[in-house]
């Protein structure tokens, strides 16, 4: 074990398979010698050099879809976009032709590559740097969907979304990158599709993922003093998503608070919602509840930020309206 | 650039199996044996074979949603064509592409595209893999005078001719971006004007020329493999039917469509043919009437095979 924050866990994940696999290279702006917006490819210029790190031009789509030409042509890139906002900038190169080409072709080629972007609100960024959209990429067939939470979760699950023969997005959080935590060393893989545990907890589910766990922990550490035991449910990647574990859990608690930073309307709560009412209705002794964003844009001024990404305390609230 | 002999009556072949191709995928289509878009390659035969000529299976290309003459001239088998536009579990993508998404990816094509303009990014990522892997390999992204107008042109090429890919983006501009004449979507004549703008060459040649195509592709193509970068090459040509078909094309004017008909890229290569003593008329028949014999038993093993298994639905979406 090694205490690194997330953002070098993410570099570490990347590291690790491009030692193993020359295959493995990343593009994107920015991230050669300056190491990334973020600074999560940082140092990676110069250990691997300019043929495998690339600052590319202002470009997404041709950085998404060249990645796409490269891995039909037998590489596995990384894709950076600065920004998971920018993606609609080349959403034809993910949605059409990432996620199809495989399946248009009768399966007859393998689409390997990793667009990692950052996501989410807290930094006063405004409505076109901050948001969390992971429910654009789940509605996509033959596309995967990561939201890692911690950074031994964050390097681990970077191994696994490199290793896998599909189109991954890999979403990681911006308020998430200084976090520091104990992380495995050396080819730790954290399969995709497995939920894991965060908390464990008898009265109530709450499942969460990337920036949300934190606020759902804090969240249940106060519930706690209250008699209010939370078990919180990392699914870790959207698509695959571990029905299993979920229903499990629900199974156990009899009740379900689905929280995400997404707007409400369309997020993925709903997708949850709507499995767990199909699948595991009879398990349930109250009425599922989410706690969302609201349906706007991301404001700038910070009190108003500050009420549009789900706190703790609204978490507190809603777990308490549903005993 | 001297053509020999084979190569020449190869090209010849290789043209008239394509208009065979599509002038029977114009009757089938009207007998509503073919389902979904077809969009045919009629009149622009030249251009793919012209390219294809100078590419090895090793090399890439990314067609497009009128792709069936890219395939053909890659060196794709016309019985599985077939069984693909009918849908069928023989087809190269086993029902699932259709005419629109026809391709055989281990002849080294990235697909046939429904989105306008969307090969050119994927052909520069593969272009990239062979400078990457330091093969010799090329890619040869075609693309329409419409897609073009596409930020996707843009973004490749930029990217391309920066890095120095070894590439070339071929134009087909077959004078229509569907129903939209060229002057009315660009305010250029000539869409290898555009190659100044990223400090790589561009060439517009006669695409009706098969050898003026072949010396044009293949001149940028050997540049791109010894590692000069990328050539933009625009290949003028006509589309002779609508867009996809059961577009009657009314917004073409009559006199123009006459003018290019009687431009035929097949005639032309004949007379070249008799011209050089490579083949007699009767040899040139033969020819034909072995590409229409291919294509009716192209038609006859499309019509035997079988059904896709409706379980197909559910398969090839993630790779294991």
């Amino acid at each position: 074990m090694k205490q690194m924050t997330y953002a070098e866990a993410i570099r570490d994940g990347m590291r690790v398979e491009m030692h193993k696999d020359p295959n493995v290279y990343l593009q994107g702006e920015d991230v050669a010698q300056f190491g990334g917006c973020f600074g999560v490819t940082a140092g990676l210029y110069d250990e691997f050099g300019p043929t495998r790190v690339m600052n590319t031009p202002i470009s997404e789509a041709v950085i998404v879809g060249s990645a796409v030409g490269a891995a039909l042509a037998g590489l596995r890139p990384i894709a950076e976009i600065m920004f998971v906002d920018f993606m609609g900038c080349c959403m034809d190169e993910l949605f059409n032709q990432a996620a199809k080409l495989r399946y248009m072709n009768g399966g007859k080629c393998k689409v390997p590559i990793v667009v990692r972007t950052p996501c989410g609100a807290g930094m006063g960024a405004a409505a076109q740097h901050s948001q969390c959209v992971e429910s654009w990429f789940t509605h996509i067939p033959g596309v995967k969907t990561v939201m890692p939470s911690t950074p031994a979760d964050a390097k681990g699950l970077m191994i696994a979304a490199i290793r896998d023969d599909n189109p991954v997005m890999y979403i990681e959080h911006k308020q998430l990158l200084p976090v520091p935590g104990d992380v495995p060393e050396g080819e730790y893989v954290v399969p995709l599709g497995k939920a894991d545990i965060k908390r464990d907890g008898s009265d109530i589910t709450i499942v969460a993922w990337s920036w949300m766990i934190q606020k759902a922990l804090a969240a249940a550490e106060e519930l706690a003093a209250k008699g209010i035991n939370v078990e919180i449910l990392d699914p870790r990647t959207l698509v695959p998503f571990d029905k299993d574990a979920l229903l499990k859990s629900v199974a156990k608690t009899g009740k379900l608070l689905i929280v995400h930073e997404e707007v409400k309307t369309s997020g993925f709560g709903g997708e949850i919602a709507a499995l767990v009412c199909e699948e595991g209705f009879d398990y349930l002794d109250a009425p599922i509840k989410r706690v969302t964003a609201p349906d706007t844009p991301i404001p700038f001024a910070p009190i108003l930020e500050g009420a549009f990404i789900p706190s703790a305390e609204k978490i507190i609230k809603a777990v308490e309206s549903m005993f | 650039m001297d053509l020999k002999k084979e190569q020449l009556l190869d090209m010849y072949k290789k043209m008239v199996t394509i208009r065979a191709f599509e002038s029977k995928a114009v009757e089938l289509f009207a007998a509503g044996q073919i389902p979904g878009f077809v969009h045919l390659y009629l009149g622009e035969e030249a251009i793919a074979t012209g390219v294809c000529a100078s590419l090895e299976t090793k090399d890439y290309i990314a067609s497009t949603h009128r792709g069936h003459g890219h395939l053909i001239a890659k060196g794709g088998d016309t019985k599985i064509m077939m069984a693909e536009l009918f849908g069928r579990a023989t087809g190269y993508c086993k029902g699932k592409g259709g005419s629109m998404h026809i391709a055989d990816v281990n002849l080294g094509i990235l697909g046939a595209n429904g989105i306008v303009g969307a090969g050119m990014p994927l052909a520069t990522g593969a272009a990239f893999a062979c400078k990457y892997k330091k093969t010799d390999a090329v890619a040869v992204a075609f693309f329409g005078d419409g897609a073009s107008d596409r930020a996707t042109f843009h973004e490749s090429l930029n990217l391309a001719s920066t890095w120095k890919l070894p590439i070339v983006f071929l134009c087909e501009n077959n004078g229509w971006a569907i129903s939209n004449s060229q002057e009315n979507h660009q305010n250029i004549t000539d869409i290898s004007d555009r190659a100044s703008g990223y400090g790589i060459p561009g060439v517009s040649v006669d695409g009706n020329d098969v050898v003026a195509v072949y010396e044009a592709a293949g001149a940028a193509i050997d540049r791109a493999r010894k590692g000069d970068g990328p050539t933009l090459v625009e290949c003028k040509s006509w589309r002779w039917r609508g867009h996809f078909e059961g577009d009657p094309g009314a917004y073409k004017d009559p006199k123009d469509q006459a003018d290019w008909l009687l431009k035929d890229p097949i005639p032309r290569l004949e007379k070249n043919l008799l011209k050089l003593k490579y083949a007699t008329q009767a040899e040139l028949d033969t020819i034909k009437a072995a590409a229409d014999a291919e294509i009716e038993a192209a038609v006859k093993f499309a019509q035997a095979s079988p059904q896709p298994d409706p379980s197909e639905l559910l398969t090839d979406v993630y790779a294991d």
